[in-house]
């Protein structure tokens, strides 16, 4: 039996009063401050009512044009409750900073570096927060490193940003 | 009687030392599989009971890359990946072969896209180009037979060895021009 959607909106709201819900489809969307978003998990992961524990994925959206212009994506599910649930946080494109939620969950982890590979999401206390796909090296040609899921790369890719070997 | 039907008739072959290489060469053509992606199945499909590539030699699939001389590049090769399949590539003896199979391993394909090479000929010396997406196992037989003709074309050089013939590899023994 799914979990009631109300007790999953006061378990937020009892951390973060003005949290916006969003409800499409049967699913539920909790946007949520950036100052308050890991309060809100580990609220959501260590409630016994909700009890949310395996983060299913972490990602990232680009809105180009918004002053708040990522949006950060955390999918949580209860397998206790057979219920998930999406939590949204946007942040700043010059300060693209979060608090990790690999304390949180393990499987946080490569998430967050996939995060951080493709859209420069820089998560504070991550233990490990290297580039995930792309090599290590990936910059263009002014040393700045490029970030390929964001709006403004372009799909082809920038010509020399990545070595190929000697024929 | 002439000497050719005296040896014939004795149970003699009379040949050169060179096509007896090239003809060894052609149908024993061991394949190094690089099975990136999902061409790799039709590959494995090629080497399997039904298309049996052993038919032509070709059923040792060589996992090590220092012990074949023809490599099947199956896949979408991303730039990452580009410099491991040029490392077993560097590591196959000479002489050695390539087939590109399948549209993306060719031209990049459908992955017009920042993390893929468009065509693997950007670093390794290609051979035979095989479309599809993915092609069938008969195409890659088709590329097979095609480098065995390359390979029955090429005449390998015999180097003179002379005194110094202690430790000879077969890469030094046959060049191909």
């Amino acid at each position: 039996m799914a979990l009631d959607k109300n007790i999953i909106i006061n378990v937020a709201k009892n951390i973060a009063p003005n949290v916006d819900v969003i409800e499409h489809h049967g699913d539920l969307t909790l946007v949520v401050g950036r100052d308050v978003v890991t309060d809100v998990l580990a609220e959501l992961k260590e409630n016994p009512a909700t009890d949310f524990n395996q983060c299913v994925d972490i990602t990232a959206i680009d809105w180009a044009r918004k002053t708040d212009r990522f949006e950060v994506v955390y999918i949580l599910y209860s397998i206790p409750n057979k219920t998930h649930v999406r939590v949204k946080t946007a942040v700043r494109e010059d300060k693209p900073h979060l608090p990790t939620v690999t304390d949180l969950w393990e499987g946080a982890n490569w998430y967050e570096r996939e995060a951080y590979d493709m859209y420069g999401i820089i998560f504070d206390g991550h233990p490990d927060l290297r580039r995930f796909y792309m090599p290590e090296d990936f910059m263009d040609a002014d040393g700045e490193p490029l970030y390929p899921l964001r709006k403004d790369f372009p799909l082809a890719g920038i010509p020399g940003s990545l070595p190929l070997p000697q024929k | 009687m002439g000497l050719n039907e005296q040896l014939q008739r004795d149970g003699f072959v009379t040949t050169t030392v060179e096509s007896v290489i090239t003809w060894a060469q052609k149908n024993s053509l061991w394949p190094m599989p690089m099975g990136i992606s999902c061409c790799g199945i039709e590959m494995m499909a090629f080497g399997g009971p039904r298309s049996d590539s052993a038919r032509f030699g070709s059923e040792r699939f060589s996992f090590s890359p220092r012990q074949a001389d023809l490599m099947i590049v199956a896949g979408t090769v991303t730039y990452k990946m580009a410099w491991v399949v040029k490392k077993l590539w560097d590591q196959m003896p000479e002489p050695k072969w390539c087939i590109a199979m399948g549209v993306c391993t060719s031209t990049g394909g459908m992955f017009r896209s920042y993390p893929v090479v468009q065509g693997i000929d950007q670093f390794l010396p290609v051979d035979a180009y095989v479309s599809g997406c993915p092609p069938r196992p008969e195409a890659l037989m088709k590329s097979l037979l095609y480098i065995q003709e390359k390979v029955a074309a090429s005449k390998p050089q015999l180097i003179n060895l002379g005194k110094d013939a202690g430790d000879v590899r077969r890469s030094d023994l046959i060049v191909t021009p």
